[in-house]
């Protein structure tokens, strides 16, 4: 089962716009093995579903220039042809998508729609499509499958759409499942189940996972490695533990702070990142991070004029940061250390300027 | 489905009894009460020259003296069963459905509605066809290519054929393909049944011009709706599947599109076969149009309250027929 499935190198997906050119994805590489998951978190607008659109071949229009290569088990899916690229998707790779109940067409049976998917792949009749929709809809947990096989998508709870869309996405036994915000939409109680339901189903399957959120705590549930984007670009990757542990971007930094979490004192204050993300027409020059950075001045003024290059951490641990691997474990250490004796200021950093001043206030309540 | 049917059908016949009713009250009540009396209503059946006497047996043949609720309930009784009319010696039976007897020419009004509605049948019923076909054909097309050529033509010549009249079409039409070219010489109405190969070659251009018109419309809504409609989830969706993208545009896209389009037709259609007035006038056609026009201009109320229920009957079934369309198409809809 080992070896790369996907390989993305280079990645750049720009569109012109009455604006400027809009450059949703600039220089992404990452890799991803069969069998493992991948997490791609970022806010809105840092490019991450552009991403996954541009690997399924789903992206806009002929406008869109697209360069670089996604190798798809060796098939450079962006010099394939557009026919090549549709045989592949649905049967080679699958993707779920955010809403489930606007991803579902209104007009037909689930069972239509499941086996529309697996008939334009397969060569079997519409019966036993039928039988193999039935048997998806099992699988994904679907109670009397076989009679609610003719129902409408309007009939369907959010959490059971969504397992609907997982049945038909993996019913041709894709071996990459990308899900873009998969839960977002759903009860936080279906989303624990969903999210369990998609590993479940990779052990089964075998499938490599591109998962894609602005949700830590649903990377931290399902993945194995996590790619952090920005403005388009890869900020930080590395394993699970190594961006929960020992995260060495500014960025993921803030990210990790904005996230609330149960076993957090009441007393402590989420820290949002502050600034909004970039315009990607106008990304800004050097680290694109730079303007919201809390640690642009310990660059020597690298940050606004440098774009940083995506540097090894420790194995296998990438970040594109200016700041030495040193310097970046020492500020992260200090913002745990920070984290657990609120009592002491914060230095100018992530936690941006005008927080600073109500934390030392949380001190003082403590 | 049954029950949302009969439901529908009981709610039509209601809806039409209504309808007449405020006909009925606006031919026969208002002009009571603003002073005319029934002896001047019953002159208005005799022909030159009435002495007082003929305009008093019209009256009482014609029941003008009975309350108007009455007379109403007469009406409406006619229309289901017929009547007898009782002029001293005679009976003269006027077989169901009757809609009363003409002014002018003291026949029945049922028989010349009948005569006059297969051409507004034929023109409509074409026309319809190929506005629906080719409305939607160009819609979709310039969807697909929104900001093209193709698109930015077809969409000037839409605008072209909303805001044209069928009288100039029409007229325009007839002067080139008839008069000067010779391509469709003698435009007029023939019987289906008496020929249908010059029945079908008269027809082409008041179908056309009709169809121009609509299909002007249909191919803007359309259009509209097949960028809103490509725009959905679904859409990405079925592309997500792996499906040709012919599938994605007709299956999943234009299916979606074609509901509100289906609604705006059943309206259209109803309203033309109650009378297609222009085209009617403009290729000298004696359909129900030009039999409106007619008795308008005559007067003629029982022949106006005749064409008015038949139009509005059109319209309604018209209507209900979209409903249970309606409903088969998008099974969120629930009866």
């Amino acid at each position: 089962m080992a070896g790369t499935l996907l390989e993305v190198r280079d990645l750049r997906i720009h569109f012109p716009t009455d604006d400027g050119l809009v450059k949703a994805v600039d220089g992404l590489s990452f890799r991803l093995d069969r069998g493992r998951t991948l997490g791609i978190v970022g806010e809105s607008g840092s490019g991450k579903s552009v991403t996954s659109l541009g690997i399924m071949g789903l992206h806009h229009g002929q406008s869109t220039r697209v360069s670089g290569k996604i190798l798809l088990d060796g098939e450079d899916l962006i010099a394939a042809g557009p026919g090549r690229v549709r045989e592949l998707r649905g049967s080679k790779m699958a993707m779920i998508f955010q809403d489930p109940l606007s991803a579902l067409h209104p007009y037909y049976t689930i069972g239509q729609q499941i086996t529309e998917a697996y008939l334009v792949h397969n060569q079997v009749s519409k019966k036993a499509a039928l039988e193999h929709a039935i048997e998806m809809l099992n699988r994904v947990g679907i109670p009397q499958a076989a009679s609610r096989v003719n129902d409408y998508p309007h009939q369907f709870s959010g959490g059971m759409r969504q397992r609907v869309m997982i049945a038909m996405a993996l019913s041709c036994d894709p071996e990459l499942l990308i899900a873009d915000e998969p839960t977002t939409a759903l009860d936080v109680t279906v989303q624990a189940q969903i999210l369990d339901l998609i590993s479940d189903l990779q052990q089964e399957y075998g499938s490599a996972v591109i998962i894609i959120t602005h949700d830590l705590g649903v990377v931290a549930e399902l993945s194995d490695d996590i790619l952090v984007m920005y403005a388009g670009r890869c900020a930080e990757y590395g394993t699970a533990e190594e961006i929960f542990g020992r995260p060495g971007h500014p960025y993921t930094w803030g990210l990790l702070g904005s996230m609330p979490r149960l076993d957090a004192q009441r007393s402590e204050r989420l820290l949002p990142i502050k600034g909004t993300p970039p315009s990607l027409i106008n990304v800004p020059p050097g680290c694109p991070f730079h303007p919201r950075c809390g640690y642009e001045e310990l660059t020597d003024g690298k940050a606004a004029t440098e774009v940083p290059a995506l540097r090894e951490v420790e194995p296998g641990h990438l970040v594109a940061c200016h700041l030495t691997a040193q310097r970046q474990r020492e500020l992260w250490a200090r913002q745990v250390a920070l984290k657990t004796s609120p009592a002491e200021t914060l230095p100018a950093g992530t936690p941006p300027a005008e927080t600073a001043p109500v934390d030392t206030l949380t001190g003082e309540e403590t | 489905m049954v029950t949302f049917i009969i439901r529908r059908l009981i709610a039509t016949v209601f809806l039409l009894l209504v309808v007449s009713a405020i006909t009925f009250a606006i031919f026969f009540l208002v002009p009571r009460l603003a002073g005319v009396n029934t002896y001047d209503l019953a002159s208005e059946y005799v022909g030159r020259n009435p002495t007082p006497a003929s305009i008093h047996a019209v009256e009482i043949k014609l029941g003008f003296n009975s309350p108007l609720y009455l007379q109403y309930g007469r009406y409406v009784k006619a229309i289901v069963v017929g009547a007898h009319y009782n002029d001293g010696p005679n009976t003269t039976y006027c077989p169901p459905p009757c809609f009363g007897y003409s002014f002018r020419t003291q026949q029945p009004v049922w028989p010349q509605l009948i005569s006059d509605a297969p051409v507004t049948l034929s023109i409509a019923g074409g026309a319809c066809v190929l506005w629906l076909v080719g409305g939607v054909a160009i819609g979709v097309l310039s969807a697909l290519r929104s900001g093209s050529l193709f698109d930015r033509a077809s969409m000037g010549v839409a605008l072209a054929g909303v805001s044209l009249p069928i009288f100039f079409t029409g007229l325009i039409s007839l002067e080139l393909f008839s008069y000067k070219w010779a391509i469709f010489p003698n435009v007029q109405y023939v019987a289906i049944t008496a020929n249908p190969l010059l029945w079908a070659r008269n027809m082409v251009l008041p179908w056309l011009t009709t169809a121009f018109l609509y299909a002007a419309l249909y191919a803007r809504l359309t259009r509209s709706g097949m960028l809103e409609t490509m725009g959905e989830d679904y859409i990405r969706t079925a592309r997500a599947k792996g499906l040709p993208e012919r599938t994605v545009i007709v299956k999943h896209g234009l299916r979606s599109a074609l509901t509100p389009i289906l609604t705006i037709f059943g309206m259209d259609l109803g309203l033309l076969l109650g009378g297609a007035i222009l085209t009617e006038v403009t290729f000298s056609m004696h359909g129900l149009g030009a039999f409106t026009i007619e008795a308008i201009q005559n007067q003629d109320l029982p022949e106006i309250m005749g064409v008015v229920l038949l139009a509005s009957f059109f319209i309604v079934v018209a209507n209900l027929v979209v409903d249970i369309l309606y409903a088969v198409v998008d099974p969120r809809v629930r009866y």
